[in-house]
């Protein structure tokens, strides 16, 4: 945006600049993001520090604070990536993600279990694609079924994602018997963890993977208008020959495949699952992202980067929290939602009315003021 | 309808219409409700024939009675409040913290508890209705603030035993005519607690509220149509805004009665309040897309849905999974009535 206006007119006072700026949907995010960061510099001056130092297998890893945060950021911006898709076309959130991140923990965990954890590197990594694909397979459907509750029955998004949050865990459980699982296979925890011999996190390369072909498919699909257009005018876009429903069931598919990747992520972190735990709270985190990141939640218009970086504010807002003396991890949820309603209020559109109002009067009283100057 | 037919005409019958819709709902919920009953009498027998069970079904969902009203009244206006069950277990944690540490009475720990939810009522009433937020955001904020708030009090279990609160729950209030004979001969009188009552209460209050006064059909008003509502001259934010003080108010009442039955505050209270009391409003009949509710509907949500459940563990299948699960699948299945049923009312209106 603000690059085109300049190329247009080349000449902008400082001004038109600030409030071409401030008009940003990347503005609210990256102003958090730095206030984050001068909050963390002035508490702590080390806090960035980033060191190589060997971990507890041995192998010469990145570690500090910032690794830290990437690393447990990714599963966030995954899933912020199917939620921006979802609430762009749909006007709703889908509050099953958390729900069906353990779905697909567990599916994957009733594979893996069954294999002896002698096997060679070739069958492993046969077993971990077989698992894998069934689980972006399993997710997708219940993906759909969100998908088909919404487009084809009109249910309120997250009335009809209030079903599997429901159930979701208690399915979870139950495709594993309700067993304690956990894998005594090293490779298995790669894909959470490190890879040896590569200082850096593997959900970080999972996270980029996925951002460059989100990007490849917003580039050459029109996925990105279609979904917008439904979103902004449903009946209209299908009389211009899309069809709202299936946009809104692709967008739900395309998150159910999201929450598979991170339902991997997340088993492998731990090599466990834990069905009432596993991800709790992400749904919450996932949403913050999308309304941080300064999209409407009623849908229409989106802007993938905005909510990308929101969700990266998001995790480093919670490393922070975690990093303030004794807050443990269930009262933290207290101190985010300030934070978060504060973040909220502060971009809705009604306190930047209030602004814009603010500025238009003093424009105006101004305004006034020079013609009372040329009639004195 | 024909062409000609003026604008009160086709009110009325519009109005015709909506009603027998309404009725339809509630009369699906009350059947399923009796079916159920009958056929776990039936065909279960343990101890549904007692009319105990019944009473038992009542006494442990007096609070979930009065969240799923105050939900109902917020479902009405056409918005969501999903923060009840956390404030609900806020509500127990800070009443046993205040009546075992702090040394307090009942008469201020019910201060206490109406206090809570009246402040998350009005400020998330405020939010949603003032600054015109989306109140699922608003609320899911609340639910996360009351839920970080109760391990602030307090992180572990607080058993009460302060003497007057547990007379106070302890109390029975024996039902007449209603009492069963055990094995041994001795007649049993069927009792409910004080909780019972003070839920009955507030059923028949908010019943009136809504059937009989202006500002009940306000809510109506406003969750069938928010703009021809606001040329009516019917304050819109006010409405929405007092909805949601109901509403919290209702969380605190029923967050008390949870204190009362369970007798002890911990984090782990009311997990997942919010999602029954929104499943029995839907149950019940109250549609989501605002304007049609019914409070009886309401209080038969609640019932079929705990009998489902007491059928579910009487069946053996005590694992609590089987319960999320067909609380799911029920909400599935009411959700989709719901649906056909204004897919049609939307065809009826061309």
């Amino acid at each position: 945006m603000t690059s085109t206006a300049s190329t247009e007119k080349p000449r902008l006072s400082a001004k038109e600049v600030f409030g071409k700026i401030f008009h940003n949907q990347l503005f609210i995010p990256l102003v958090a993001l730095v206030l984050l960061v001068v909050f963390n510099l002035a508490t702590d001056p080390g806090f960035f520090k980033v060191s190589l130092e060997p971990n507890s297998s041995g192998n010469l890893v990145l570690s500090g604070n910032l690794i830290t945060m990437i690393d447990y950021a990714s599963e966030l911006v995954i899933l912020a990536i199917g939620m921006t898709l979802v609430t762009s076309a749909s006007g709703g959130q889908d509050i099953s993600v958390g729900a069906t991140i353990a779905i697909a923990g567990s599916t994957i965990l009733r594979i893996v279990k069954t294999q002896s954890p002698d096997i060679s590197g070739g069958q492993f990594a046969g077993m971990i694609i077989v698992s894998f694909l069934l689980c972006v397979f399993v997710s997708a459907l219940f993906g759909a079924f969100n998908g088909a509750l919404v487009a084809f029955f009109k249910i309120q998004p997250m009335v009809a994602t209030l079903i599997l949050f429901t159930a979701g865990r208690s399915i979870a459980a139950w495709i594993n018997n309700n067993d304690n699982i956990s894998i005594n296979d090293k490779r298995f925890g790669y894909f959470g963890n490190f890879i040896p011999g590569i200082p850096v996190p593997t959900p970080v390369f999972i996270t980029i993977l996925c951002l460059i072909v989100i990007a490849l498919v917003l580039k050459f699909t029109n996925l990105r208008l279609y979904s917008q257009s439904v979103g902004i005018n449903a009946s209209s876009s299908r009389l211009n020959g899309i069809n709202p429903k299936m946009i809104k069931l692709l967008t739900f598919v395309i998150l159910g495949i999201c929450v598979a990747v991170c339902g991997f992520i997340k088993v492998s972190r731990t090599s466990s699952i834990t069905y009432s735990v596993i991800a709790n709270n992400i749904e919450m985190d996932a949403i913050l992202a999308v309304a941080l990141g300064g999209n409407s939640l009623g849908g229409g218009k989106f802007n993938l980067t905005a909510s990308v970086i929101g969700a990266y504010v998001i995790q480093f807002l919670t490393t922070t929290l975690y990093k303030f003396k004794e807050i443990d991890s269930s009262s933290i949820s207290a101190y985010k939602a300030v934070v978060v309603i504060l973040l909220i209020i502060i971009s809705s559109p009604f306190v930047r009315k209030l602004f814009d109002d603010f500025k238009n009067k003093r424009e105006a009283a101004k305004a006034e003021a020079l013609a009372g100057k040329e009639n004195t | 309808m024909s062409i000609n037919s003026n604008a009160l005409g086709s009110n009325k019958l519009k109005k015709r219409a909506s009603l027998t819709d309404t009725n339809l709902l509630l009369i699906i919920t009350i059947a399923v409700f009796v079916v159920m009953y009958i056929c776990a009498v039936v065909f279960l027998k343990k101890g549904f024939t007692k009319p105990q069970m019944f009473f038992n079904i009542l006494n442990e969902n007096a609070s979930l009675l009065v969240l799923s009203c105050g939900m109902t009244l917020v479902m009405i206006t056409g918005g969501i409040d999903i923060s009840v069950g956390q404030v609900t277990s806020l509500v127990c944690m800070a009443c046993a913290v205040h009546l075992e540490k702090n040394g307090g009475n009942v008469f201020t720990s019910i201060l206490i508890a109406l206090g809570i939810g009246l402040a998350f009522g009005i400020v998330q009433g405020f939010l949603v209705a003032y600054l015109e937020f989306q109140p699922f955001i608003v609320t899911l904020a609340g639910l996360f603030f009351a839920k970080g708030m109760t391990t602030i009090v307090c992180s572990d279990r607080v058993a009460v035993t302060f003497e007057p609160f547990v007379k106070l729950c302890r109390t029975e209030i024996t039902v007449p005519f209603m009492g069963s004979v055990n094995k041994k001969g001795i007649y049993i009188p069927a009792y409910v607690e004080v909780g019972v009552i003070v839920a009955l209460v507030v059923v028949i209050l908010l019943f009136c509220l809504l059937r009989w006064t202006k500002l009940g059909r306000n809510f109506y008003a406003v969750g069938g149509n928010n703009q021809s509502a606001n040329m009516l001259g019917i304050n819109v934010k006010l409405t929405k805004f007092l909805a949601h003080v109901l509403c919290g108010l209702c969380a605190g009442i029923g967050g008390y009665l949870f204190f009362l039955h369970a007798c002890s505050g911990s984090p782990l209270h009311a997990q997942g309040a919010e999602m029954n009391a929104i499943a029995s409003s839907i149950i019940g009949g109250t549609l989501l897309s605002g304007g049609v509710g019914n409070i009886i509907g309401t209080l038969f949500g609640v019932l079929s849905l705990s009998t489902i459940k007491n059928i579910v563990t009487s069946l053996g299948l005590e694992d609590a999974w089987w319960t999320n699960i067909t609380v799911g699948v029920m909400l599935c299945i009411f959700l989709l009535v719901q649906s056909v049923i204004l897919a049609r009312k939307n065809n009826k209106k061309k």
